[in-house]
């Protein structure tokens, strides 16, 4: 149900996102989704690839920390209201969402939303009941 | 265990027995000095002292000491006690403080101290059967001389890698089989680190003993390289001042080091008044070199803190034993008035699960001191929430201030951004110069 998420602890200066896109780059692994969550000293970086062994070998390689987290794939139509709807579905069984960002994929018309909650299992069947379509780990790499 | 000694006579020698070679040589030694050191014969007369008031170990609390204001002031030959013609070496201190020491070695000067490094290889278990890896900077600073002349005094196969290049350390380490390494521990860690990343189990690496010096380290790192290495590690202590390494070691029991008090008379004063603290009190550290003929300093303070204690030790050896120094008091930070040690910072990290890789950063902001202190980030401890994050940083900052008393700012950064050198760890950078 839940899809990986690479995290990455970076300083935050000048080049340090670069230097990350850059290995995976070379090591042709693509980036569906990012995010950054930053503090004056630190930022965590969020990815969504769509190899995340490989990207995990070659960073780790190069000394960067990471960690790897299950988080939701929710895909969500594109249009007005949708986002919140899945996230009333969550409100109403008191799921607190600790972070989320959105992303679009190329091919269809539709918007994905990444959510970190503390239980996945029950956020998502509780999705899954109100209609909405999780992705899987296959659906990453076709995207 | 049984063990081996190097000079055992010395080294076993019976209190009475030492006191009484101590008193004989400081006799000589402080007629030496006075004929051939106008600087400190000066001191002397200052003070109304003369050699013949100096009859035996009783009477060295009536010489004047010297301090590291007196070795720059008398910079390059005043304390020379030897026509340079006799001298074979010099080494000197890193700088890094911007006082340079130089010290002047006859023959007999550096003999006598491969000896005192010799001892610490035996007591640490080195036997000529051993391959002694020798990974403290050649040159200048005297940790690679030291060892070096050591391990070829006690017969060891000798690996003369000096500092850095750690991954051919770890090669010749592995193809040569070494035994026994020697470096500062955060080196010594540094290399571990770097084993462990590559794959290697404590079982895996050839070492049975490090010998760690030039620098201060806790009980924690020293578990922590044991650990990491699959050794014992010992502590070395000495400095460019007196020698180099090897005025005092570790010996089975690690618990101190014992000093080599046939070449080094110690004594422990009262930072503030200069008097002499009985035996079991925490104060400065003094040496007197009783043996030493090119550049011998008379009560020389060092100003590292410390206990010194005389009891049985169940190595066997009688010699003086001191405590690992509780910091240099020229490492002692004083931020808004309050006495910090690096060490200090160190303890906590070990105890709160991070690698002891940090960088004290002080500064001055509206006339009151900035206290910073840069962490790298535990892999154990890292998760993708900031709130996490944050957290962790608070509860460090809360066990520092338990410890030390005032509250630092504390930064975890991302693994290996804090610069390692591989001689001396660069722990303070302190940007308070303006008076």
């Amino acid at each position: 149900m839940a899809i990986k998420q690479l995290t990455v602890f970076v300083q935050n200066k000048k080049g340090t996102v670069v230097s990350v896109t850059d290995i995976l780059a070379k090591n042709n692994v693509n980036i569906r989704a990012l995010s950054i969550a930053e503090t004056e000293d630190f930022g965590i970086l969020r990815l969504i690839v769509n190899d995340e062994a490989t990207a995990e070998k070659v960073l780790s390689e190069q000394g960067y920390l990471i960690k790897t987290v299950d988080v939701l794939g929710v895909k969500i139509g594109d249009e007005p209201g949708k986002l919140t709807a899945a996230l009333d579905v969550l409100d109403k069984i008191d799921i607190n969402v600790e972070y989320l960002y959105a992303f679009m994929a190329r091919t269809e018309k539709h918007a994905y939303v990444v959510l970190r909650v503390e239980d996945n299992q029950t956020a998502g069947t509780a999705l899954e009941q109100a209609g909405f379509h999780l992705i899987t780990e296959a659906d990453i790499s076709k995207l | 265990m049984s063990q081996n000694y190097y000079q055992k006579e010395i080294e076993t020698m019976s209190v009475e027995e030492m006191k009484k070679l101590q008193s004989e040589k400081l006799v000589k030694q402080v007629k030496h000095v006075y004929e051939n050191v106008p600087y400190y014969r000066n001191l002397m007369d200052e003070k109304g002292v003369t050699p013949d008031d100096i009859k035996g170990i009783e009477d060295l609390h009536k010489l004047p000491f010297l301090t590291k204001a007196d070795l720059r002031d008398a910079y390059p030959y005043g304390l020379l006690a030897k026509p340079l013609e006799d001298c074979v070496r010099i080494q000197s201190t890193s700088g890094t403080t911007g006082r340079r020491v130089v010290a002047f070695y006859t023959q007999k000067d550096v003999d006598l101290w491969e000896d005192c490094c010799a001892r610490a290889i035996v007591a640490a278990g080195g036997t000529k059967k051993d391959v002694c890896q020798v990974a403290y900077g050649y040159g200048l600073f005297t940790g690679g001389p030291g060892l070096n002349g050591g391990s070829h005094k006690v017969g060891c196969l000798t690996l003369p890698m000096s500092s850095g290049n750690t991954e051919r350390q770890i090669q010749f380490m592995n193809d040569l089989g070494a035994t026994i390494l020697c470096c500062t521990p955060s080196y010594a860690a540094y290399i571990g680190e770097t084993l462990k990343e590559q794959g290697y189990k404590p079982e895996d690496i050839p070492l049975k003993a490090g010998i760690f010096g030039a620098e201060p380290w806790t009980e924690e790192m020293r578990n922590n390289i044991q650990d990491t290495l699959g050794i014992k590690a010992y502590d070395i202590y000495g400095l460019t001042e007196t020698s180099g390494p090897g005025v005092a070691f570790e010996c089975s029991e690690q618990t101190g080091m014992h000093i080599n008090e046939d070449h080094f008379l110690a004594e422990i004063i009262d930072p503030d008044t200069g008097e002499v603290l009985p035996e079991g009190e925490k104060g400065e550290l003094v040496f007197t070199a009783l043996d030493k003929e090119a550049f011998p300093l008379l009560r020389y303070r060092t100003r590292d803190i410390c206990v010194l204690s005389r009891g049985k030790c169940s190595c066997g050896r009688t010699l003086i034993k001191m405590a690992k120094p509780m910091g240099r008091t020229d490492d002692m930070l004083i931020i808004r008035g309050v006495n910090v040690f690096p060490s200090q910072i160190e303890t906590v990290l070990l105890n709160e699960g991070y690698q002891p890789n940090y960088q004290i950063i002080v500064d001055r902001a509206n006339n009151t001191d900035t206290f910073e202190v840069n962490v790298e980030m535990s892999p154990k401890q890292f998760t993708d929430k900031v709130s996490d994050v944050l957290k962790l940083e608070k509860a460090l900052a809360n066990a520092m201030k338990t410890m030390l008393g005032i509250n630092p700012a504390v930064h975890l950064v991302a693994p290996k951004s804090i610069v390692r050198s591989e001689g001396k760890a660069v722990r303070v950078i302190d940007k308070r110069k303006l008076i």
